[in-house]
């Protein structure tokens, strides 16, 4: 009882600053300081045509190494805990029922067109919306229909382990070699930004962004992997 | 903002709230409670590509509704349905 009553009270303070929020808002006429700045320099400064994807590889690249850093520690803690139950639970297992003929048939038509998307989505990052997350979170989609569709599949954990731990060494190379070639840590400049909007253009913001969609995709992986593979013990 | 986009967008927005009421009635069981968590997801989505965030609403589909509903019923079957609270 006291519990709800407290909960209600809760719900209604966030209610009253929201709704305080939603009367107050009034849409800017013009862009501020900052969104000027970036709607205004990044396709001479960047050379990318999505200010996005400028502002996260680019402007600020080492917010994103940061993220890219949280999301590893959480797949190593998940493969951590979940490393214990793996071992010696293998006998005994009840076979399952096999998963239909059209799941399986429709996931060998569909798991190879999903990874094409992702690897499309990270590599046009710079021209399109999207980008390393979202292409590295739907390749990760495929190997979750994959496991979907076959639960005893086994997938390499050596090759996830190292494809992540290799990409993620390249990216701060990448972030390093900014520092001694151009203006800074994680420049894009490092490479020649070519023209604007065609595909090889905006320097290296096109490898970065394909680095971090391999290295998300991996890790989204091995946690998918992970949980799946301890279910049944 | 068309007058189109605008109903959409309430529509969105009532489906949504809707749909989050279904996710926390402790009525329904653990695994709907999840669907339904996902289904807000897509559902607002939609929303930030009405926004004009086409980013954010990759995002939000791809991690969102997609991979954190499956993490979820992973996680529920290992612990064993997890019923009573």
């Amino acid at each position: 009882m006291i519990k709800n009553v407290i909960a209600f009270a809760l719900l209604a303070a966030l209610g009253s600053i929201f709704a305080a929020l939603f009367l107050g808002y009034v849409p800017d006429a013009d862009l501020n300081l900052t969104a000027r700045y970036y709607a205004d320099h990044t396709a001479q400064d960047v050379g990318a045509a999505n200010v996005v994807t400028a502002i996260i590889v680019t402007y600020r690249g080492f917010d994103t190494l940061g993220e890219v850093t949280v999301l590893f520690l959480t797949a190593a803690i998940v493969g951590l805990v979940l490393a214990q139950t793996r071992v010696g639970n293998r006998g005994g297992v009840a076979p399952l029922p096999p998963s239909g003929e059209v799941l399986q048939t429709g996931t060998r038509l569909l798991a190879p067109l999903i990874v094409l998307f992702g690897a499309y989505v990270f590599v046009n990052g710079h021209l399109s919306p999207g980008g390393g997350f979202q292409g590295g979170a739907i390749v990760a989609s495929a190997v979750l229909l994959l496991l979907l569709s076959n639960p005893l599949r086994r997938f390499s954990h050596r090759l996830i382990t190292r494809l992540e731990s290799t990409v993620g060494l390249v990216y701060v190379a990448i972030g390093v070699l900014g520092v001694v070639l151009a203006g800074g840590f994680l420049d894009n400049h490092i490479l020649p930004l070519g023209d604007f909007g065609s595909l090889f253009s905006a320097g290296a913001i096109p490898v970065i962004y394909s680095l971090i969609g391999l290295k998300v995709g991996a890790e989204f992986s091995s946690m998918m992997v992970s949980l799946s593979e301890t279910e049944d013990s | 903002m068309s007058d189109i986009l605008f109903a959409m967008t309430l529509l969105l927005a009532a489906a949504i709230i809707g749909v989050a009421i279904m996710a926390v009635n402790p009525a329904r069981s653990l695994p709907i409670a999840v669907l339904a968590g996902g289904t807000v997801s897509l559902f607002s989505s939609i929303l930030y590509l009405i926004l004009a965030a086409p980013d954010v609403a990759m995002t939000e589909a791809a991690i969102g509704s997609g991979l954190t509903t499956f993490l979820f019923f992973f996680v529920l079957r290992r612990v064993q349905g997890g019923e009573d609270d």
